[in-house]
């Protein structure tokens, strides 16, 4: 097994595990858990954990009817929705947020594109293309920006990331992704707070634009 | 295989012979867990027995993934319960993982699962040492009540190895998986 340049850090896959992260991040770490074995086995592990406290904590009796119902429900026919897969670069967690439909590209100038998936006051997420060689406007963050590679790879002051790596950034971060030549850069992103600027024409484009 | 524990025979059972005798013992086994578990999170009793009901019926449905070279029986319906909770409480779709491709080997590994099964015994014995105010923190964290900040200030939530065993049965599902294309 290689050797992973950037570690996802083990509470945020706990936080994940336990169902303590806000919508947006989850979709960030389940996308990552899709394409990162160690991710997976991090999140196993919680699950191990959370399994344990589960079945060695003490128990409540359940009512009379419960087991019959259920019993009695085991031959019934379910009505489930199928669950999205991966098409192309986009992980299956990612087509279930876009209802399995093609990713709605606006252009952010400089040939970047977004997709808004999610936004609210929570924050947001987001798919970003970056062209090879292009750089994403120096910036800062007011909360924390999760960024997980789909496709290519990026590099920026903290190293070079992959697909399957995630960089977290927090508000000490300034920095300024550049997508490495080759293919274009698809990321996801996720933020809890809407992301500062550093440009002021990039400042105009995060009202027009959402960032 | 007698070495195995109860739980993982009767989850073995009811994926590869829909046996209702064993989904009945590992009802009786984890019903109750799971609503204790459910209430100390907060919920009313009424509430937790919904999702017991779920859960159960999801364990029922989804055996066939079910792995136990990978995941012991109570890790699995954790997430499963977590999952279905979560959905409840916020009343949004909580994004889970892919699958990991493939069905679980109808032949499990034997070493692998009594590996995993030994990590969980270790992980019992890890938490049950626990001074009572620390368990209940880690419970907390485990039943979703803590943040991410909160949750990266706790740093003694007890892994242990059993994150290295977790690797090694990943490595080796995709050797196997390598072995398929
Ligand atoms: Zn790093
Ligand atoms: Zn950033």
């Amino acid at each position: 097994m290689t050797a992973i340049a950037h570690p996802t850090p083990d509470a945020l896959l706990a936080a994940y595990a336990t169902g303590s992260l806000p919508q947006h991040y989850a979709l960030v770490m389940a996308t990552q858990v899709s394409l990162s074995d160690d991710a997976r086995a991090t999140y196993e592990a919680h699950q191990a954990v959370g399994g344990s406290l589960m079945a060695n904590g003490r128990g409540e009796a359940v009512s009379d009817g419960l087991k019959q119902n259920v019993l009695a429900l085991l031959d019934a026919p379910v009505h489930e929705k199928p669950r999205q897969v991966r098409k192309g670069p986009l992980p299956g967690p990612v087509m279930e947020a876009l209802n399995g439909a093609e990713p709605r590209w606006s252009p952010l100038g400089m040939g970047i594109r977004q997709c808004i998936i999610g936004a609210d006051r929570h924050g947001s997420v987001r798919l970003l293309s970056i062209p090879p060689g292009q750089a994403v406007p120096d910036h800062g963050h007011n909360g924390m920006e999760l960024t997980l590679v789909l496709q290519g790879s990026f590099s920026d002051e903290t190293g070079r990331y992959g697909v399957g790596d995630l960089e977290i950034a927090d508000a000490d971060l300034e920095h300024t992704p550049i997508a490495d030549p080759g293919e274009t850069c698809i990321c996801l992103a996720a933020t809890d707070a809407p992301l500062r600027f550093s440009a002021l024409l990039p400042r105009l484009l995060q009202r027009v634009f959402r960032i | 295989d007698p070495e195995f524990s109860a739980q993982t025979v009767w989850m073995l059972a009811v994926r590869d012979r829909r046996d209702r005798a064993a989904f009945e013992a590992l009802f009786d086994d984890f019903a109750p867990r799971l609503k204790g578990f459910m209430m100390r999170g907060g919920m009313g009793a009424a509430q937790a027995e919904e999702i017991v009901q779920e859960v159960m019926l999801t364990v029922w449905r989804k055996a066939s993934m079910y792995d136990p070279a990978r995941a012991q029986v109570a890790a699995w319906i954790y997430q499963i319960a977590r999952n279905r909770q979560i959905d409840v409480i916020r009343k949004e779709r909580r994004p889970v993982p892919e699958d990991i491709g493939g069905f679980p080997d109808p032949e499990p590994d034997g070493g692998q699962v009594l590996a995993v099964e030994q990590e969980a015994g270790a992980l019992k014995e890890a938490l049950a040492r626990l001074k009572p105010a620390q368990r209940e923190v880690i419970e907390k964290a485990y039943m979703g009540e803590l943040t991410h900040q909160e949750i990266s200030d706790q740093t003694g939530l007890p892994l242990g190895t059993i994150k290295s065993r977790i690797r090694l049965g990943l490595e080796r599902l995709r050797h196997e998986l390598k072995d398929m294309r």
